[in-house]
């Protein structure tokens, strides 16, 4: 029911969830934002089951913290990536799993921009682009499509406009809004959120 | 921890202890009373195994129809009255909104037992976060209070839909918590079976700009018409108004004079 997408470019990394927080066949929130800070360039979105997507993010966001109180520095995103993979593993196999799904998304000043996926199986796989949900089903192969590693800010955007227009089209359950930011050297960028308009 | 030692920063344990010398006990501040649950105990399946479909008939007190939105001149509580234990009707009054503080308002839905354990441990909570630090806890770290029980027993079977609704220094307050530690802040929640017709209601006579007037009459009828259409909520109309200066008691009217009201104006 819900959908992240990430894409990444050369210097920035392109990212876009859903707004609405549902409970069976409601709507409870229009509005809700599944993106988590969990430092200055570094992005986690999450969807999943209800409760736990917004308890394990905010575990992960203030351990996230806490590594940088203790040890005077951030870690980087492929550190918080595996950090989260590991935090994910170890509840697997517990009385109480986490059933999130992730995207985990941060610029770092050595590596450059990184975009990690990563399921509520604990899979962590780094990649240039990638979706969750049953949007992902429609959207994926649009971005095997057109995705080339030298997109420009506004392509990404137009790419991202593309894949949400397609969901608008042949998704079967309504998603009117969605949040966008964008994560930079400069840090994380909020961009208008994407309001898919009628019927095609 | 580099910056820790540095900065000299005395923990509060450790502060405690040289005031008061060693030989006092530490300071519990725990906010929830745990339950102590043997090793491979399963709450939950042992719950579904005392239900219809296991064969034993112990039905749950579950059913209702409540609602909560904000306006321009606050916040609007409404609430039926009928507790369900499967078919069998065990209360036509039960009381669903707990008066935590003149500030703070909670409803219930969903196990009975459950809201009216887990809501008053919060009233208690709210009562000692006030003794504690001479003011008022805020409507959303009582509505985290309230999730972070929850998450407590996460898998267990408990079963709560509640709104915590409150005014404190940033406005009128209105939270969504439920049994799977879901907390989102809005404007306008409906919870329990009748929930669905409830939203149907409210959500086409909803106007930012309602008069006080106006705004109980939407409570009252997103509550009656849900009562009318679903079986396990029924009773009476508790309504509530949350104010700037506190919660005030609107009414409490039977839910099939109401509906017969209504009616009579239809033709």
């Amino acid at each position: 029911m819900e959908y992240l997408i990430g894409i990444q470019g050369q210097d920035f990394v392109l990212v876009a969830a859903d707004n609405i927080a549902a409970n069976s066949i409601i709507q409870m929130k229009q509005d809700q934002d599944k993106m988590f800070k969990l430092s200055d360039k570094i992005l986690l979105l999450c969807v999943g089951e209800a409760g736990d997507t917004v308890q394990f993010a905010e575990y992960i966001q203030k351990n996230i913290q806490l590594y940088k109180m203790r040890n005077g520095y951030e870690l980087s995103p492929k550190a918080a990536a595996n950090f989260t993979r590991k935090n994910l593993a170890d509840y697997l196999r517990s009385r109480t799993p986490y059933h999130v799904n992730l995207l985990l998304a941060g610029f770092d000043e050595t590596d450059g921009p990184g975009l990690y996926y990563m399921d509520h199986l604990s899979a962590l796989a780094k990649a240039p682009f990638a979706a969750h949900g049953y949007g992902a089903y429609l959207t994926l192969s649009i971005l095997d499509r057109y995705y080339r590693p030298d997109l420009t800010r506004d392509e990404a955007v137009d790419l991202l406009k593309k894949c949400i227009e397609e969901l608008n089209k042949r998704f079967i359950l309504n998603l009117p809004s969605f949040s966008v930011r964008l994560i930079d050297k400069e840090g994380i960028h909020d961009l208008e959120k994407l309001m898919p308009v009628g019927a095609k | 921890m580099a910056l820790f030692d540095v900065s000299g920063y005395k923990s509060h344990s450790e502060l405690r202890g040289q005031i008061l010398g060693t030989g006092v006990g530490h300071l519990i501040d725990r906010p929830n009373q745990q339950f102590s649950v043997p090793v491979g105990v399963d709450p939950s399946g042992f719950l579904k195994s005392c239900s219809r479909e296991g064969g034993v008939s112990i039905d749950l007190n579950h059913g209702t129809t409540t609602l909560a939105f904000t306006f321009r001149h606050g916040v609007i509580v409404a609430v039926d009255s009928r507790a369900s234990a499967g078919s069998y009707i065990a209360s036509k009054e039960a009381n669903k909104v707990i008066e935590i503080n003149p500030y703070l308002l909670g409803t219930m839905s969903g196990s009975a037992a459950d809201c009216q354990y887990w809501e008053r441990l919060l009233a208690k909570e709210c009562r000692l976060y006030k003794l504690r630090n001479k003011q008022r806890i805020s409507v959303s770290a009582a509505s985290k209070l309230l999730c972070n029980m929850m998450l407590g027993y996460r898998g267990m079977g408990l079963s709560m839909g509640s709104m915590i609704v409150g005014w404190d220094n940033k406005g009128p307050g209105l939270y969504y918590v439920d049994d799977n530690a879901t907390r989102l802040s809005g404007r306008m929640f409906s919870t329990g079976c009748g929930s669905s017709y409830a939203y149907g209601v409210i959500d086409s006579g909803y106007r930012e700009d309602m008069t006080v007037e106006e705004a109980y009459e939407l409570g009252r009828r997103g509550i009656t018409h849900a009562t009318h259409r679903d079986a396990y909520s029924g009773g009476v109309v508790n309504l509530y108004h949350m104010q700037e200066d506190g919660w005030i008691k609107v009414c409490k009217e039977d839910v099939s004079e109401l509906i017969h009201r209504y009616r009579k104006d239809m033709f």
